[in-house]
Formats: structure tokens, sequence, C-alpha cells
């Protein structure tokens, strides 16, 4: 982490690789969230989609990892996000943060996730404490 | 109404009990290409100052579903989960949870309401115990679509 953070500082961006089946078939085993919808075509048709789509806590584990590359995860204090579009199987997450205020040692972190096509997946706000 | 809203708030969730073991918290590290050894090598974690291996920020939420079937909290109500969208999700954290904790996940619907005929939302707290004390709280925000 940077020695100063302040309003406008930016987090180093997490660009990931295109969410694979195998990566959504690895994220239910491990995160047991094991919604058919995830990783079973024929129920993601039954119910009148395309294809499957990446579960919602893979991408906010995603960015998870942005605020623990940025600082260790025991700062993290508190975080909220708003799932705000479905993340299709083989799209490519980028995971951005900013600091919007400091406040008593507490960093203030904007946070979004966005695909290639500019479709914003999540947006949120996380309350991380400063050395 | 795609789900009773005074049954869902009225109706307990039975508590989740679990142990946070080394090797789900190195599968979920795998899954999420997280290659920070704090949450999949204990020398490396130790290194960190930590008692373990420390769980990722959202890994509480699986614990959660370490209960059978995962989402009964959801299926009891009658909810088809394939009409269910994940709104909204949050994390407030007291203490660190590390490989070798249990946990106990203790869980109610804190608010159901309907913002359309097809279309009800409903938020689930949790709040995280470790021997007692409470160490995180989670709240989703689930959102029920009749088909």
């Amino acid at each position: 982490m940077s020695p100063r953070v302040e309003a406008g500082t930016t987090l180093p961006a997490l660009a990931l690789p295109p969410v694979s089946r195998t990566t959504l078939a690895l994220f239910a085993g491990a995160s047991g969230d094991t919604n058919p919808i995830h990783v079973d075509l024929d129920v993601a048709r039954s119910a009148g989609l395309d294809d499957v789509f990446a579960h919602g806590m893979l991408s906010m584990a995603y960015l998870g990892r942005l605020l623990t590359g940025w600082v260790p995860g025991s700062r993290l204090r508190s975080w909220r996000v708003r799932f705000t579009a479905i993340t299709p199987v083989l799209s490519s997450p980028r995971c951005e943060g900013v600091v919007t205020a400091v406040d008593d040692g507490v960093a203030t972190v904007e946070l979004s996730v966005r695909l290639e096509d500019g479709t914003t997946t999540l947006r949120g706000t996380a309350l991380v404490a400063l050395p | 109404m795609a789900v009773d809203l005074a049954r869902a708030l009225a109706r307990p969730i039975e508590p989740v009990v679990a142990l946070v073991e080394r090797g789900r918290l190195r599968a979920f590290a795998r899954a999420i290409g997280d290659t920070d050894p704090v949450h999949s090598d204990v020398e490396a974690a130790r290194a960190a100052g930590h008692p373990d291996v420390l769980a990722p920020p959202t890994f509480l939420f699986s614990l959660e579903l370490e209960t059978d079937p995962p989402l009964g909290w959801l299926t009891d109500l009658g909810v088809d989960l394939r009409g269910v969208l994940h709104g909204e999700q949050s994390f407030t954290y007291h203490r660190d949870v590390h490989a070798g904790d249990t946990i106990e996940c203790r869980r109610r619907v804190s608010n159901a309401y309907a913002k359309s005929p097809t279309r009800d939302f409903l938020v689930k707290h949790t709040d995280f115990l470790r021997g007692g004390e409470l160490v995180a709280e989670a709240e989703a925000v689930v959102i029920v679509t009749a088909p």
C-alpha cells in the first residue's frame, strides 16, 4: 500500500480472465452455493435463460481479492455490495476501487465490477482501517 | 406474491454450526484465483501473525451453506431457486476467522417486503459466533421473482 491514502487514491485494479464453466463448477463446490442455475445448462434453459451465469458471490469474492491485495484482510471493517447485473459465463470482470474519504484513520472505498462491454455488475462501498 | 412474506418473517431458521477447514479454505482460494498464501498455507499465515490459515472476506457466506439443503431457508418457504436473485450482500467484521474455528451462524429474516406483484424481497441477517463471541455479521437481500 502506498504510504499516503487520501480521497482520490485508486486501488490497483484487478482484471480477471474470462469466467469459465470450470471456474463456476469449482466455485459451486468450494463455496457451497450449489444452485444449479450456475452450473447446469439444462436448469438454466428451463428458467428461460440461454446459458448459465456466474454466482454473484464469485464477483464479490473477486472484489475481496481487490481489497486484500491492497491491505491485509484484517483491516477490512465492513462492506456492502449491490448486484446490478448478471455475469454471463465467459465474460471478464474487472474490479476497481477508489478512496472517496478518509476519516479517523478509516478509508471509504467505492467499489465496482465491470465487464468488457461496460456493464456494471456490482457496486459497493467498503470501510478499511488504515495503519 | 412470489413468497409468503408473513411466514418468511415468522419462521425461525435453523442455526448452522460449521468448522472452518484448511482444505476448504484452500479450495475456496483456488476457485477464486486467490494466490495469497495467507489463505492457503499455514506457515505463511503464521508468518503474517495469524494462528492458522485466514478465511477470505466472503468465506463466511459459505459457512451458512454447510447445511442440507444449503438454501433450505428459501426452499422451505416454497421458493423456486430458479427465480432467486441475489440483490445485495454485506459483511461487518469484529474478529478474524481462521481454520480450526467452529462458527455458529444464527440467521433470521429481518425484513420481507413486496416491490411488485411478482417481486418479493427477503432480508436475511446472520450473526457469526465463535464460542459465543460475535465475530462477524452479514446481511443478504434476496429477490424472489414469481414465474
